[in-house]
């Protein structure tokens, strides 16, 4: 009773200020609902069960790139943001073709059926933690596609770099 | 106990919210905000799959989409910045050079 309180405010939370990022005009409002709405996932993240996620979600997300964005917000100019267009002009197009795809995903779900069980009940994770649970996992399945997320970090690091760079000031 | 369709509705609720922002907005850096949205839709997705299949792939899952996230969102907002350098504008009906 409790988590299902707990689940229906934060979907709540989370659809209310989903809108709200996708209407606001001031772009800084937009990335604060953003804020919160990651604060309420990772919310729903402990509510199944995977804290190191939900510890992930703040740090990473809410932490790191929200911050990111905001920076890039601050470089850009804001002054004539609030006082112009918001929507581009086929907009009425696109809210009719996303409440569609919104309406075909709602209609699917009652025909998705479960396959087969793994093996990390809640108990055991519960008993391992779910950071070492994770990291077992992480760390022996998916040893190769974790190799490649930190090739991926590199190329990103280098790629901002490159991108962000002022070429004037380098050829002076 | 909360079924796993509420979980699943509410991902699809939020990554239709992500659509129709990507799809709205002029303001190149809220359609990635748009973006990240969609890619939470897709985690909770997966998270709540994982809880209720008694499975781990879908948490490390999760793992590699937020590292994804990150890097994308580098290389994004480091296009938003060169965009503006070079333009003076970040509004996406603006970028038409390519228009035959």
């Amino acid at each position: 009773m409790v988590n299902q309180l707990l689940f229906l405010y934060c979907a709540v939370v989370i659809i209310g200020t989903g809108l709200m990022a996708v209407r606001f005009k001031n772009p800084v409002y937009s990335v604060l609902a953003v804020m919160v709405l990651f604060f309420h996932m990772a919310g729903l993240y402990l509510l199944l069960n995977a804290e190191f996620l939900a510890a992930i979600q703040i740090i990473v997300y809410a932490g790191a790139i929200l911050v990111l964005y905001l920076f890039v917000l601050f470089l850009v100019s804001l002054r004539q943001e609030v006082k112009i267009e918001r929507f581009i002009a086929s907009h009425r197009v696109s809210t009719v073709v996303s409440v569609c795809l919104g309406a075909c995903l709602l209609a699917i779900i009652p025909s998705f059926k479960l396959g087969a069980k793994g093996q990390y009940p809640v108990e055991r994770i519960e008993q391992l933690t779910h950071t070492k649970a994770m990291g077992l996992e992480l760390y022996t399945n998916f040893i190769l596609p974790f190799e490649i997320a930190g090739l991926i970090l590199l190329i990103a690091v280098i790629g901002g770099l490159v991108l962000a760079r002022n070429e004037k000031e380098v050829n002076e | 106990m909360i079924p796993l369709s509420w979980y699943m509705a509410l991902a699809a609720v939020l990554f239709s919210i992500g659509t129709y922002g990507f799809l709205v907005r002029r303001n190149i850096i809220v359609m990635f905000l748009s973006m990240e949205l969609m890619l939470n839709a897709v985690n909770l997705n997966l998270v709540a799959m994982s809880h209720y299949l008694d499975s781990l792939v879908g948490h490390n899952f999760v793992f590699f989409i937020i590292t994804v996230a990150a890097a994308e969102a580098a290389i994004g907002l480091g296009l938003v910045i060169v965009l503006f350098r070079k333009k003076k504008s970040i509004y996406v009906d603006h970028i038409n050079e390519l228009k035959g």
